[in-house]
């Protein structure tokens, strides 16, 4: 067992690193997720986006004031590798599509969809049921605004899971504890899912 | 009778659409997944798909942000 994982739940570590996780967008839900599920002893990450990291990304999302102008898989492929060196980081850069999606996550044990717009999420969300129907898919739908966090739910359905208040919309701006706190909701499903049936 | 979203309960009606099933609900907003059962009902199924007695249906509200 590695010694950063000392802390770690009992048990969990040896399950944990055989799991690949995908990240469809490394925007605000996508790159909180993929580093707490890289302090968490996930083993592999599927990471993939289109764009570069801007000065208006960071009151939200992990990167840096050095990151900017760097491709956001490349700058969170870095900090992943500085919080856990033998993570194993496969990146795409470049636009997720209907018509690609289900090639970059083919061998995902979980699917993280973390995109921006609500149309997208759609066609991701239906896509994967429709095609991967034993492969969870754990999303995120209302995390905008300063809401409370009482109105945070978790909806599940087959394999289905949406982290957010499915209300929220990001006219009404984001900020980064409502956003993160939704992020760490997703990626602790993302846990729970991997651990419900092997921990039993 | 059928379950949406584990909290709402309607009394069930032969033919029962899921169209039918968003219009009692009040749902207008188009950008929603839903599931009869655990399984993925399609936008052009809504007006087609019977949903069983004692279904559960689940509607997802899908908004911007991410």
């Amino acid at each position: 067992m590695s010694e950063m994982f000392l802390r770690n739940v009992p048990g969990t570590d040896d399950i944990l690193k055989n799991i690949t996780v995908g990240i469809a967008g490394c925007g605000g839900i996508g790159s909180n997720v993929a580093t707490s599920l890289t302090r968490s002893g996930i083993g592999s990450l599927v990471i993939a986006d289109m764009d570069m990291v801007e000065i208006t990304n960071l009151n939200r999302q992990h990167y840096f004031q050095d990151d900017i102008g760097k491709i956001k898989v490349d700058a969170l492929s870095t900090h992943l590798s500085n919080i856990n060196p033998e993570v194993k980081i496969i990146k795409h850069f470049g636009k997720i599509t209907a018509h690609n999606y289900l090639e970059l996550f083919h061998d995902v044990d979980i699917l993280v969809e973390a995109f921006d717009l609500a149309g997208e999420k759609k066609w991701l969300i239906e896509g994967w049921m429709k095609n991967k129907p034993n492969i969870p898919i754990i999303a995120g739908s209302g995390l905008s605004g300063i809401g409370s966090t009482a109105r945070i739910k978790i909806q599940k359905s087959g394999i289905l899971t949406i982290c957010g208040d499915q209300e929220s919309d990001m006219s009404q701006g984001l900020i980064a504890s409502r956003v993160i706190l939704v992020a760490n909701m997703i990626a602790h499903e993302v846990i729970s899912e991997i651990l419900k049936d092997k921990l039993k | 009778m059928i379950t949406v979203n584990n909290r709402d309960q309607l009394d069930w009606t032969e033919n029962m659409t899921v169209r039918d099933i968003l219009k009692l609900m009040g749902h207008t907003y188009s950008l929603i997944t839903v599931t009869v059962n655990d399984q993925l009902v399609e936008d052009e199924d809504y007006d087609s798909f019977i949903v069983p007695d004692h279904a559960f249906v689940s509607v997802f509200h899908l908004a911007h942000g991410g």
